[in-house]
């Protein structure tokens, strides 16, 4: 017999917070109740399989008009991941100028995501 | 006499950039003012994403929300100065205001027929939040730690406590754990979290940060830095319960607790205020009780949303298009909006009816299954919960407000 298993999340897709509830048999998802659009549903079914996530931080720039350039994940990591990235992250020091949306690191800590720059640095 | 500008923006922060760029798409001259030395405001230091999911329908972080306004802003051509302040508006005549504006190549002397006020919000300190002790190094309030952490690149510190579980105590508590700090704490006087249930997920069990509801932070201790908190459990009149006391050993304090509409050089030319927005009160257009004098974003009312912030920036812009074609916002007989069973806060405060209207509220108290209503007008809207947390942004449409005589009722009550 499979065991029956009751998630309840709250949505983090949007500032709404729908309470999404999540019934599962075994490893199989048999029902998604609560949300209000089609991302959430996605997520909450994420969430309970292997939960993803976008990573923020800043990292060193020499010889711009910033000392930090702001970057993230260019898509949502592994939860698990984390650690490592940020641990990766914090021995990585660029070179002034920086554009926005450039790849700063590829497949960081095999993730499958690129760290990109969300904010341009001019050199000085 | 022609003035220098037809618009002047005080502020180049989201509100700020948008009213800028709308003033200057209806034809109007408009000069922005921003007291730090690059445009952006307090976006610029929020590398987290959640900005634009309304305006651009896409997930990106401050920073990159942010630059989408400063490049077309840049493209447009607009005048702004940075690095200048803005020490008194003197509302001369309906028609004409003088700014005294200190810059870092003197002291301008500048006349505009119209003002938009876009300086956002300052942070709550200890002191206003009945902290004592000792004043030791180390305590911070959030935003100045986001500045030391995400444009400086530098840690405040190892272990933290952060008093307040506002969004923005909520995403520095995480900030702190991914750079790889202690956050020993999250401390909320409230008995419910002052932030997005989203946040609350993300921000503090993602990374399994204790929050304790009904507590306050009553004192600081340490000599030269930051040694520990005294955190104090609260009755339901939010005052410290004696003999609960508990030490939280740490090095640094993060105050959290609020954010209040800037309105320093306003209340100085005589604005009148609200005391539960502790905004100005405005009518349709985000005019003020100066003729000509528009206030959007933050210094408005306190927002959860950049995209709010922006549709402000770009309707008062829309005010002070039609107050300079029309030497002044066309005089309405203005009906009321009143704040009735648990509504906080409500702003605008005065409508006219001729136009469709977006009203941003804040509940008193949580609750569950209510319905939102405005019996003036007979309009209901079912809603699963509400929170103080969560701003209310209602449409009324044009067709609606017409039923109504000299006010609208705002209530939440609650439905079977």
């Amino acid at each position: 017999m499979t065991e029956t298993r009751h998630f309840k999340l709250t949505c983090i897709v949007c500032p709404l917070g729908c309470e999404i509830e999540v019934k599962m048999e075994g490893d199989k998802i048999v029902e998604v109740t609560g949300f209000t659009c089609p991302k959430g549903k996605e997520y909450a079914i994420q969430e309970v399989t292997a939960p993803k996530r976008v990573v923020m931080s800043v990292i060193k720039v020499k010889n711009g008009d910033f000392p930090t350039v702001s970057v993230k994940t260019d898509r949502p990591v592994l939860k698990k991941l984390i650690p490592k990235i940020m641990k990766e992250l914090a021995k990585v020091e660029v070179e002034a100028p920086v554009e926005l949306g450039q790849v700063i690191v590829e497949n960081i800590a095999n993730s499958g995501a690129n760290i990109v720059a969300t904010r341009p640095v001019k050199r000085i | 006499m022609q003035n220098d500008y037809d618009v002047v923006v005080i502020g180049g922060g989201p509100a700020g950039l948008a009213a800028a760029i709308k003033a200057k798409e209806y034809g109007l001259r408009v000069l922005v003012i921003e007291n730090r030395e690059t445009l952006g405001g307090i976006p610029l230091q929020c590398v987290h994403p959640g900005f634009g999911l309304h305006y651009f329908k896409e997930d990106l972080t401050g920073t990159e929300f942010i630059y989408r306004f400063i490049n077309k802003f840049l493209e447009m051509g607009i005048e702004y100065h940075t690095g200048a302040h803005v020490v008194s508006i003197e509302p001369f005549s309906d028609l004409e205001k003088r700014l005294t504006v200190v810059t870092s190549k003197g002291v301008l002397e500048i006349t505009t027929t119209t003002i938009i006020y876009a300086t956002g919000a300052r942070e709550r300190h200890p002191f206003e939040i009945g902290i004592t002790g000792h004043r030791p190094a180390g305590v911070y309030t959030a935003g100045e730690a986001q500045t030391m952490m995400d444009i400086d690149g530098i840690m405040p510190g190892k272990e933290i406590v952060i008093v307040g579980s506002g969004d923005v105590g909520l995403i520095m508590a995480r900030r702190f754990a991914l750079e790889g700090a202690h956050v020993k704490a999250v401390i909320e006087i409230m008995p419910y979290p002052g932030g997005l249930m989203r946040n609350i997920v993300q921000c503090l069990q993602d990374f399994g940060i204790p929050l304790y509801l009904s507590h306050a932070v009553t004192r600081i201790e340490g000599t030269k830095r930051v040694e520990k908190v005294i955190v104090t459990k609260v009755d339901e009149n939010l005052k410290p319960i004696p003999g609960t006391e508990k030490e939280i050993p740490c090095d640094t304090v993060i105050i959290a607790a609020g954010l209040v509409p800037y309105l320093k050089v306003l209340e100085k030319a005589g604005i009148i205020i609200d005391p539960a927005t502790r905004g100005p009160v405005v009518n349709e257009y985000l005019e003020t009780s100066i003729p000509g004098v528009f206030v959007a974003g933050n210094a408005l009312v306190i927002n959860d949303l950049v995209d709010y912030v922006v549709e402000q920036g770009e309707l008062a812009a829309k005010g002070a298009y039609l107050y300079v074609q029309n030497k002044g916002i066309p005089t309405k007989k203005w009906k009321r909006i009143v704040k009735g069973r648990n509504i906080r806060l409500v702003t605008p405060h005065y409508i006219s009816g001729d136009n469709d209207v977006i009203l941003y509220a804040r509940v008193q108290k949580p609750e569950e299954k209510v319905k939102l209503r405005f019996p003036e007008i007979d309009k209901e809207i079912k809603l699963p919960f509400v929170r103080p947390a969560e701003m209310l942004r209602i449409k009324l449409k044009k067709e609606e407000l017409a039923r109504a005589k000299d006010k609208i009722t705002m209530e939440v009550v609650p439905h079977d």
